[in-house]
């Protein structure tokens, strides 16, 4: 039902041309979780891991549809290669462990900007984004920042641009007194922790810039060499959303980030998903 | 060397050891409050790309200062890297981290929990805090708690940075500059019946100059 942005009027809208900017999305009377992702299983979303790689055969992962790494040039661009050094430090793993856990078949795909000689901050995180966004995944998952002023106003740039390209971009909040990027920013979706043991309970924050929070306290995951370990923080809170915004999403492929945010909060615990 | 000069690296060689006991009392006071088996902050040497123990406190204290490992390994690692605070239970139960944690730190924690240390742009290290035998799992509210102290941290490591940076350059100048910084530093501390000979002297050699 989506339509192309070209065939959409840009700026303005002409009399009597409401019809041509119908929403194709069959709104209920009230949005439930049933309705929104009931025997969703994530099949057909794209989602990115934006992190330190995956571990390949994970049997928390499963199949990972590619992997990605990001060179650096002499004249200080990136070049992007395949991957194959899987998950050096274990983080990226453990987030693509979560996406997997709560939907089953979507397709995972990995982008490297953590480990292995990087230093995470910086030109390669915006590298590793950049790509991301132009691939046009669905979801993003983001479970790191940069604390870089300089890097912000391009890191605001490449969020608008995926808001705008329905590619939803979901980050760990900071639950320290620092400034970071990019969960600040309101086209991303940011998450923090809540401490209910059940995977699929999330909260609306009414009070933001944390706009979401999901399980993040005690959580199993992935852990390197095959194995799994109990741990606690904001980068396992966002994957979990990450997961499911992928089971909302291949139910409703027509959602934009704008209208997925809304489902969220229509569905979250403290809303309307909590009866 | 003017009274600048002269000011500033008195300062340099004496500051250093100031923030190192200022970063020593922040792991002492983290491990008392979270009633922990010990404490650590470890410094991000970005020319080596290495993690550095900086201050211990309760087991291994002592032996672990100045030991390193890769920036990009291990739970330190994760956070440095990430900059996202974690807790981790249960690393008993993992063979290959308890091996390594007791070859190199002679003792395999329970769970821990990590904060990074971000001042201004940077991530400058790591601060740890290992095991509460009372306890269970760390809450979130402690990582909150722990994020605070790590405020703290990173500004006495920024500090330290800082001093080491000025002592870098005084010794950068064949030894002539640290020499007189330590004689500004003595002639500062020096009793008034030892200054004033030592102040004659200085004159005398300023004239013979």
């Amino acid at each position: 039902m989506s339509q192309e942005p070209a065939d959409l009027p840009a700026w303005s809208l002409p009399a009597g041309a409401g019809e041509r900017i119908s929403i194709g999305v069959d709104w209920p009377e009230q949005v439930t979780r049933d309705w929104a992702f009931g025997d969703s299983t994530g099949k057909g979303v794209r989602v990115c891991i934006l992190d330190s790689g995956i571990e390949s055969g994970h049997p928390r992962v499963g199949e990972v549809d590619g992997s990605v790494a990001f060179h650096r040039l002499e004249d200080g661009e990136f070049e992007v290669q395949e991957d194959g050094e899987g998950d050096l430090c274990g983080h990226g793993t453990a987030c693509a462990g979560i996406v997997r856990q709560l939907a089953p078949e979507c397709s995972l795909f990995s982008a490297r900007v953590l480990g292995a000689g990087f230093k995470g901050s910086g030109p390669v995180l915006l590298a590793g984004l950049r790509w991301a966004v132009e691939q046009g995944f669905d979801v993003i998952n983001m479970s790191l920042s940069t604390t870089k002023r300089q890097f912000a106003e391009l890191l605001h740039e490449l969020a608008d641009r995926a808001y705008f390209n329905n590619t939803v971009l979901v980050a760990s909040a900071h639950n320290m007194p620092v400034e970071s990027y990019p969960w600040r920013f309101s086209s991303v979706i940011s998450v923090g922790s809540h401490e209910e043991p059940d995977p699929m309970t999330f909260f609306y924050n009414p009070s933001p810039p944390v706009e979401f929070f999901a399980r993040g306290v005690g959580v199993e995951i992935a852990w390197l060499g095959g194995g799994t370990i109990l741990s606690t923080g904001n980068s396992f809170a966002t994957p979990h959303m990450s997961g499911i915004c992928a089971l909302v999403l291949s139910k409703h492929p027509e959602l934009t980030p704008f209208q997925l945010k809304n489902v969220l909060y229509l569905t979250a615990n403290n809303v309307g998903g909590g009866s | 060397m003017s009274d600048l000069r002269a000011a500033v690296a008195a300062g340099a060689l004496g500051s250093e050891e100031a923030y190192r006991e200022l970063l020593q009392s922040i792991v002492e006071v983290a491990r008392a409050i979270f009633g922990a088996r010990a404490s650590s902050v470890f410094l991000f040497d970005e020319e080596s790309d290495e993690l550095v123990f900086e201050a211990v406190a309760g087991e291994g204290a002592g032996d672990l200062i100045g030991q390193r490992f890769p920036s990009s390994t291990g739970i330190a690692g994760w956070v440095l890297v990430t900059r996202q605070p974690l807790v981790v239970e249960e690393l008993d139960k993992d063979p290959r981290f308890a091996r390594e944690a007791a070859e190199s730190t002679g003792f395999v924690p329970k769970g821990l929990m990590a904060v990074p240390l971000l001042h201004e742009d940077n991530s400058l290290g790591v601060l740890e805090v290992l095991d509460r035998p009372q306890k269970a799992a760390f809450s979130l509210a402690e990582m909150e708690l722990l994020g605070l102290f790590a405020n703290e941290a990173a500004i006495a490591l920024d500090l330290l940075l800082k001093a080491r940076a000025a002592r870098g350059v005084l010794e950068g100048e064949g030894g002539e500059a640290d020499a007189l910084a330590r004689f500004a530093a003595k002639l500062d501390e020096a009793e008034p019946e030892r200054r004033e000979p030592a102040l004659q002297l200085l004159a005398a050699l300023d004239k013979l100059l």
